[in-house]
Parts: structure tokens; C-alpha cells; sequence
């Protein structure tokens, strides 16, 4: 167990720039997986809180008597999509808009009739807010005879979807690239570290080391760079969510749980990286 | 504890390192493989470490056939060995201690048993007030023996050196041999390959002589020593 360790860090004073390099290229490309990472996340917080606000609304033609509404706000309520439904009278219409749409609020206290028309807001389920369900239980809110017209904004939110996919799959490919490079500089390292050792392993081998043992130090050279690397990503990620949260607007970041999957990700990373080159380099006998 | 039976070795396809080799060897004897320079000294030891796998014929060594045996049995096979060479093997940037700590630590032995096993096959060897020594601080003679506390240090069964005394003068020779017989005195079997006759000659040991790969005399099979001469 010493023996593993000593040799694993003495190959980092063996090879130090290779070794730092090693460190910060795991580094830079865990950094980018996690900025988009990091987006990913604040645009589904934030699609989230649009998504509650998903409504639809439905304008009862005036003159509906309110017993026809009610009986409809029954049947609505019945559809599997629905979580609830609000009846707003043409008298609260007229409230809220005095309250919420201040510049008007002249215009709204001198009108002599109401010119705003009740509405039922139906709010969907948690599981049925998307473009799909909305635009379904919209067209089968304009089934209704009282309805003059049924209102709807879900194509924006899958449109923030895409995005967000989109993002996602941005920060995959450039973080798969600067992956490859990590994996690649490790592989060169270790390959350092196994010609000049080479005279060690083949002594190892002759006084009677497993393979695995012979393995072992390499693979935590690996894992070491990888979890140093993972780290420093952490950091890095910290630092851009810190500038963001200052000067444009309140993010969210990383729970203690995805910081820890994170840095688990660049330990593996780096082992992986470490096992398949030392199979590849080390001497047969 | 080890045979060779019609053992064939070719390195190329056009020419044998050896042919049609056949002995046997008993736990605790000394035996000398003798033979000018490219006779198959070298080649005959590295089958018995399992270095290269005999290309026809069959090698049992401690119990193990060559043919067939797995990466981990051979690692298992050399901690019941000690293998010495002509040019020591040891480590340049560790001391003669930590040279030998080397072969129990590989192995995966608890840390504060490898410390009084070191110190007591150093002593063994006559060492222990050069145990912090580095390799270029010791003579030839003394390196060879760090190497040999090294081959001890895991209680070998057999004791394989392939030209130990090839790279030391005729004083450190004498001594280097007399350590390898003391060695043998206690029950480890000692194999050792060399070139050089004056060695070989003043003792009563087993001797097998190799000309081109093949074997041309072989003093016999657990004979008993008849003198007692250095
Ligand atoms: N790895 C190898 N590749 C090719 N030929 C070899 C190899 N090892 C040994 N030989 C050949 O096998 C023969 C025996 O060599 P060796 O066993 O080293 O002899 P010795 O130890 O008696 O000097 C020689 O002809 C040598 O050239
Ligand atoms: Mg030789």
C-alpha cells in the first residue's frame, strides 16, 4: 500500500508540467460539461417556475348565464389533465386590471360598463404542462358554446425546452473534446512513467508482483490527476456562477450531491484513462 | 522439485537455444550449469523462472507445469524463488535496505514485519552496517550481495543466479560463492550458471555442462558432496 502510493505521487515530481498539464485539461473539460452543466440546471429552475404559470384561458361570451359556466367548470375539472380552474367574474377582470395595469387605472374607474369579459383559468397537472396537452385540452375548450375564445402560451416554453437541449448538447460535445485530450495527456504520462520505470517493473515482476499490484500505482496516478482535475472544474464553476450571480441575476448552483457526483465523474475519468493505458504500455515480462 | 523433460527452446524459427533437454533437480541441491558463452545457461534459467515458455517438451517447477501455468501462479512461483544476476539488479535510487524491503513490499507483505526480515538477511549476507548505503557507495562484490539478501528475503526454496560472480573480481568471486554455499548449507537449493571452471572445479557439486543448447555431461542427480574445499 506505501509502495503504491509513494510511487504514485513520485511520478508527479517525475513529470510535473505533464502531470499539471494532465490535471488542468481534466479540469477544463469537466469546467465546460459543468458550465453547460450549470445552465442546463438554471434553465429548468426557471422553466419550471414558467411552466407553473401555464394557463389556459378561456373568455366566456358575454351573457352567459352563470349556471352554464358552473355546470362547465365541472365537466372541466373531470378532464384527467386539469389540477384546477378559476372563475373570474367580469368584475374581478375589472379589478385585477386596475390593480395590475396602474398607468390605466384612469381609464379603467371612468368606464360606465365593464368592457372585460369573465374567463375560466385553467391551470394542467404537473406532468401535462407541456406543448403537447396544452394545445389538446385547448381545442376541446373551444368545444364549449360560451367560449369566445381560448388563450394559450406554450410555445415559447418548448422553445426554452430546445434550448435547453441544445445547450446541454453544446457543452457534451465540447466537454467530450477536451475530455479526449484529457485522456489523451494521460496516456502519455503514464506511458513516461512505465519507460522510466522500466527496469523497476521488469524487478517487480521478477521478485514475484501480481500485475495488479504492478497496475495499482498507475491507476491512482489516474485517479489522483483525475480527482485534482474534477476539483479544480468545481472551482472554476464556482467562480463563473459567483460573477453571474453578481452582475446579471440570482443563479442556482451545483447541490452538495451533483458537486460530489462531479468530482467522482473526474476520479473515474481519470482511472479509466490511467487502465487503459497501462495495459496498453506495460512490458509483457 | 524441478524437470525438464526433452525440453526444445528456438528463439528463431532457423536455430535452438536448446534441444532436447532432460534433468532433474531435488530440493536442497547445489547444481552448476556450465558452458561457454551462448551454450543455453541463460536460456535454462529463464524457463525455470518462467521468463520464456519452453517452445516443445515439458518444465515442472515447484509442482507447477510451464506449459499452462496463469500470470498470477508465476508471480506465485517467484516469491518462492530468488533470483540473482550478473549485473545485481538493484535499484539505483534506493538504499542496499530499501533494495531488499523492495522484493517484500512488491509482494504485499505488512509493513513492520518487512524491517527485522531485511535486517536479518542483510546480517545474513554481511551487510547490515551498509544497509543505508546506496549502490554506487558498494563495491561489486557488495552489491552482488545486496542482490543475493534481496533473493533470500522471502525464504526462497531455490536460489537461481545466472553468472553472479561474472562482473566481480577473483576475492569478491571467492566470497560471493562461499555466501551462495552457506546459503545452501541451510537447506535452499542453489542453481547457478556460469562460464567459469575455477569456480566450478575445486567443489564436489552437481554439474551439468551445455555445449550449443544440448547437455554433454551432467555429474549425476543429488550427489552427495565429496569435498569440502573452497
Ligand atoms: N531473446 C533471445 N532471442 C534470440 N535468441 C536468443 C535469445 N536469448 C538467447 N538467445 C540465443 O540462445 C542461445 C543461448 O543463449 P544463452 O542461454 O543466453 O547462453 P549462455 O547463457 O549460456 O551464454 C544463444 O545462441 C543466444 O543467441
Ligand atoms: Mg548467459
Amino acid at each position: 500500500m506505501r509502495l503504491t502510493v509513494r510511487e504514485a505521487l513520485r511520478s508527479f515530481r517525475r513529470a510535473p508540467v505533464l502531470s499539471l498539464l494532465a490535471v488542468t485539461t481534466i479540469g477544463f473539460a469537466l469546467f465546460v460539461l459543468g458550465l453547460f452543466g450549470l445552465v442546463a440546471l438554471n434553465l429548468r429552475a426557471t422553466l419550471s417556475g414558467l411552466a407553473e404559470r401555464v394557463e389556459i384561458v378561456l373568455y366566456v361570451t358575454r351573457g352567459t348565464p352563470v349556471e352554464i359556466v358552473t355546470i362547465a367548470i365541472g365537466d372541466i375539472q373531470a378532464f384527467p389533465e386539469v389540477d384546477e380552474v378559476e372563475y373570474v367574474t367580469e368584475d374581478q377582470a375589472l379589478e385585477r386590471a386596475r390593480q395590475e395595469l396602474t398607468e390605466f387605472q384612469g381609464v379603467y374607474s371612468d368606464l360606465e360598463t365593464n368592457p372585460l369579459p369573465a374567463s375560466l383559468e385553467i391551470r394542467l397537472k404537473p406532468g401535462f404542462r407541456d406543448n403537447e396537452h396544452v394545445t389538446a385540452v385547448a381545442e376541446r375548450l373551444q368545444g364549449f358554446r360560451f367560449a369566445e375564445d381560448v388563450r394559450y402560451g406554450g410555445d415559447w416554453v418548448e422553445k426554452l425546452d430546445r434550448l435547453r437541449s441544445i445547450a446541454a448538447a453544446v457543452g457534451l460535445v465540447i466537454g467530450a473534446a477536451f475530455g479526449a485530450a484529457a485522456v489523451i495527456i494521460i496516456g502519455t504520462t503514464i506511458r513516461m512513467t512505465v519507460l522510466a520505470r522500466g527496469r523497476e517493473i521488469q524487478l517487480m515482476r521478477l521478485v514475484g508482483a501480481t500485475d495488479g499490484f504492478i497496475r495499482r500505482p498507475f491507476l491512482l496516478e489516474g485517479a489522483i490527476k483525475g480527482a485534482l482535475g474534477g476539483a479544480l472544474a468545481l472551482v472554476l464553476n464556482y467562480v463563473a456562477y459567483a460573477a453571474v450571480s453578481r452582475a446579471l441575476f440570482e443563479a442556482a448552483f451545483f447541490s452538495a450531491g451533483q458537486a460530489a457526483a462531479f468530482l467522482l465523474f473526474g476520479t473515474l475519468l481519470g482511472l479509466a484513462a490511467s487502465a487503459a493505458s497501462v495495459n496498453r504500455h506495460l512490458p509483457a515480462t | 522439485m524441478i524437470r525438464f523433460s526433452k525440453v526444445f527452446k528456438a528463439f528463431t524459427k532457423d536455430s535452438l537455444a536448446l534441444k532436447d533437454i532432460s534433468f532433474r533437480i531435488a530440493r536442497g541441491e547445489f547444481v552448476f550449469f556450465t558452458g561457454h558463452s551462448g551454450a543455453g545457461k541463460s536460456t535454462v534459467l529463464r524457463l525455470i523462472y518462467a521468463d520464456e515458455p519452453p517452445t516443445s517438451g515439458t518444465v515442472w517447477v515447484l509442482g507447477s507445469h510451464m506449459h499452462e501455468v496463469s500470470r498470477r501462479e508465476i508471480a506465485g512461483l517467484r516469491r518462492r524463488m530468488g533470483i540473482v544476476f550478473q549485473d545485481f539488479r538493484l535499484l539505483e535510487e534506493r538504499t542496499a535496505e530499501e533494495n531488499v524491503a523492495f522484493a517484500l513490499e512488491v509482494t504485499g507483505a505488512r509493513h513492520n514485519a518487512i524491517s527485522p526480515k531485511v535486517m536479518r538477511v542483510l546480517t545474513q549476507v554481511g551487510l547490515a552496517a551498509k544497509a543505508h548505503a546506496y549502490p554506487r557507495e558498494l563495491s561489486g562484490g557488495e552489491q552482488q550481495r545486496v542482490a543475493i539478501a534481496r533473493a533470500l528475503v522471502n525464504d526462497p526454496v531455490v536460489i537461481i543466479a545466472d553468472e553472479p560472480t561474472g562482473n566481480l573480481d577473483e576475492r569478491a568471486t571467492r566470497g560471493v560463492v562461499q555466501l551462495l554455499r552457506d546459503i545452501n548449507a541451510m537447506g535452499t537449493a542453489v542453481i547457478m550458471a556460469t562460464h567459469d571452471l575455477s569456480i566450478v572445479r575445486p567443489t564436489s557439486y552437481r554439474t551439468v555442462e551445455l555445449q550449443d543448447g544440448a547437455i554433454v555431461f551432467d555429474s549425476g542427480e543429488g550427489q552427495v558432496p565429496m569435498t569440502s574445499g573452497a
